[in-house]
């Protein structure tokens, strides 16, 4: 199987070693993963703002860079959410829409097409509490959300659950936004910062020693939160537990 | 019209941390109220659907579910008025009023007569006006507006209720046991409620097959301003007509629950005639309500129950409050109505808001609240009322995530990721980031520049 990797520019440019494991963890399974190198940005920060008009040149060289590609994975879920939902500012034309359609975040992909379970390298011995961006619980559907009274499922919590001496401990809302939001996490400075204070100190006061997400936007504001407060809690991405990382 | 700017609003309110950790306390409680009773039903989410049709279809015969309600409402004795805007609604009170020598009204809580800021027009023509809500009672007392359309001063501490009521009701200021301080409003209202010349109500429901208008409220006080004075006004927005006395029962069925988390309103009342020798006036608003059924991705806001379940379950709104909206409606459903009604004016509100989508899973009435509030943010930049520096902003990370050149030109010197990259998404003026976070420690390389050089063989 043949997928190309979808790195967010902010992994790209902040997180490397997020991109790196995502690749690695693809290989791991065997599948054939192609790195296209004019990728930047799916759009979401110009059209998250109501800009569309900017938003149509990351938009279409997105589509450019994809379009060949059966599958397509990225380690985020709030841009597969924008390609998927909301990659509207330029033509549908049969190769937007394809590419909107073969568009995977990485848990989902994981957990539904390679339909994976076990990850015998990976081992983390360390209380984790699980960070579902609000993307992937309420748009992408990854994991039960609070608000809806349905049989509970977590594609993200069913995949750690196969790494070794992992626990895992529950905030008091996990399902709460943590206030990242893209560019509301500037232009609502104080609310957001607020958000995320008490989402690390909810996780820690429930015994987390990490906080694990699919989402590594979520985390870059967390950590930032976290590290200003001097909290003892660290963070990770998915990719990177089921990697093997062991810390 | 000045802008609303709610992020300063909000830095207000967070600063006084007292208030702000019991009102997210206070409302989250609500929502977890709210889960255990929708949980309680095995039918929650059909309930949900068929409530979202209901209103659906009134909502695209709208005209014809009004006239039959103006009818039947006729043939039961009562009088029907037509408003088209605010002002008319309030010179239509106050009509009713000054022509029958009304100068009193005791009024349950209604926030349509809010939305036409009606008290201060009858205050300022010689007509008091006393609200009989407790909620809008302490807002009246304190002069601000409600900030929750379900229990207005959820902002305030019972210390705070205290002051208040020892300025202007003559309570212990040191007392602020809950029960003290309701029950000295209780006797307080009292008399005014007996010397009444005029009652009015809102409405929760209008069905149009009966004439008759539904207020669904936990304290009695809507029917006491009805049932004690000679003359009843009901101010209804026009979207609130439904067809059938039977759809009162889905609705009834989830508004307190939705609102409350508690299974239905103590009270739940049918207004249909007027009591022998009183008048019953009906007065249908529109104030741009026929406008916002014209919008092709917004005519969906007027679904809404007004049962609060948006705001209890944001966010943003536990943190802010409502009054950091600068409008009649704050919170989820506020940020996508305010517009409609001054687009300049309430242009931040869209954007006080993560598109987390929480709201629009607790909706009773299914709104795609977060779905509107992304659809508003793209009108709000299209007619220019972005501020300049998030254009530009825009504009120049438009640019760069659009060309792989200047993208890479952007991240690939060493650190440069830091120096640049959060500038697009993060675009500020004072590093708004920085203020209460740390930014990410500086990768070596970019995951293209790892990329080629360990991959870039193959």
């Amino acid at each position: 199987m043949k997928v190309a990797l979808f790195i967010p520019c902010y992994v790209d440019a902040v997180f490397p070693e997020v991109g790196v494991a995502t690749l690695e963890l693809l290989e791991r399974f065997g599948v054939e993963v192609v790195y296209p190198l004019d990728q930047t940005c799916c759009g979401q920060p110009m059209a998250n703002s109501g800009c569309q008009k900017d938003a149509a040149a990351a938009e279409a060289l997105f589509v450019r860079n994809f379009a060949g590609f059966e599958f397509v994975v990225g380690p985020s879920g709030s841009c597969v959410h924008h390609i998927r939902e909301n990659l509207t500012a330029i033509a549908q034309t049969a190769a937007t829409l394809k590419v909107r359609r073969n568009t995977f975040e990485l848990v989902e992909f994981l957990h539904d097409v390679l339909k994976v379970r076990d990850f015998p390298w990976a081992e983390f011995p360390h209380a984790v509490g699980l960070h579902n961006g609000c993307a992937s619980l309420r748009s992408l559907r990854t994991a039960k959300m609070s608000e809806i009274d349905e049989p509970f499922f977590s594609k993200p919590l069913a995949l750690l659950s196969a790494v070794k001496g992992i626990r895992f401990v529950t905030p008091e809302r996990p399902d709460e936004c943590c206030g990242f939001g893209g560019t509301f996490s500037v232009s609502e400075e104080p609310v957001s910062a607020r958000m995320g204070y008490d989402k690390v100190t909810d996780h820690l006061k429930a015994g987390a020693d990490y906080i694990v997400s699919a989402d590594m936007s979520c985390i870059m504001h967390q950590q930032g939160c976290a590290e200003r407060l001097g909290l003892p809690i660290k963070f990770i991405h998915i990719a990177q537990i089921l990697n093997g990382a062991r810390e | 019209m000045k802008r609303i700017d709610h992020a300063e609003a909000s830095s207000k309110f967070i600063e006084a941390t007292d208030h702000l950790e019991f009102h997210d306390r206070r409302l989250w409680d609500l929502r977890q109220k709210r889960d255990r009773e929708t949980v309680g039903l095995a039918e929650w989410e059909e309930l949900r659907t068929l409530a979202s049709a209901i209103k659906e279809h009134a909502l695209t015969h709208l005209a014809d579910y009004l006239e039959q309600f103006e009818r039947n409402a006729l043939r039961n004795g009562a009088t029907v008025h037509w408003a088209t805007d605010a002002a008319e609604h309030n010179q239509i009170v106050f009509d009713v009023m000054h022509s029958r020598g009304a100068r009193t009204l005791v009024k349950a809580k209604s926030m349509l007569t809010d939305e036409c800021d009606m008290r201060p027009f009858l205050e300022t023509r010689g007509i008091s006006v006393m609200e009989t809500d407790l909620g809008e009672r302490i807002q009246q007392l304190d002069n601000e507006p409600p900030s929750h359309i379900v229990v207005p001063a959820v902002h305030k501490l019972r210390a705070d209720v205290a002051q208040v009521f020892s300025e202007t009701i003559g309570t212990d200021p040191n007392n602020h046991d809950v029960h003290y301080l309701a029950e000295s409003q209780r006797q307080h209202t009292r008399p005014y409620f007996l010397a009444a010349a005029a009652g009015m109500t809102g409405a929760n429901f209008a069905v149009a097959e009966t004439g008759t208008v539904v207020v669904c409220t936990n304290e009695g006080n809507a029917d006491l301003s009805v049932n004690l004075p000679p003359l009843t006004i009901h101010s209804i927005g026009i979207e609130k007509v439904i067809p059938r006395i039977e759809d009162v029962g889905v609705f009834v069925r989830m508004l307190s629950r939705s609102a409350l988390g508690s299974p239905i309103t103590q009270l739940t009342s049918h207004f249909r005639a007027p009591r022998d020798g009183a008048e019953m006036h009906i007065i249908l608003v529109d104030n741009g309500r026929s406008e916002r059924l014209g919008m092709a991705d917004f005519w969906y806001s007027l679904k809404c129950i007004r049962c609060g379940a948006c705001m209890n379950t944001c966010p943003v709104y536990r943190r802010s409050g409502g009054l950091s909206y600068g409008a009649t409606y704050s919170g989820p459903i506020g940020v996508i109505i305010d517009p409609t009604f001054n687009l300049r004016k309430f242009s931040s509100l869209p954007f006080a808001s993560t598109l987390n989508g929480s709201c629009t899973s607790v909706c009773p009435v299914r709104i795609n609240i977060h779905e509107q509030i992304y659809k508003w943010r793209q009108i709000i930049a299209e007619k220019s009322q972005l501020p300049f520096v998030k254009k530009e902003a825009m504009r120049v990370a438009g640019a760069v995530l659009g060309s792989p050149t200047l993208y890479r030109a952007a991240v690939e010197t060493a650190g440069a990721g830091l120096e640049h990259l959060p500038r697009f998404m993060m675009y500020n003026r004072l590093n708004a980031w920085g203020r209460q976070r740390e930014l990410p420690a500086a990768p070596k390389s970019t995951f293209r520049q790892w990329y080629l050089k360990n991959r870039g063989q193959r």
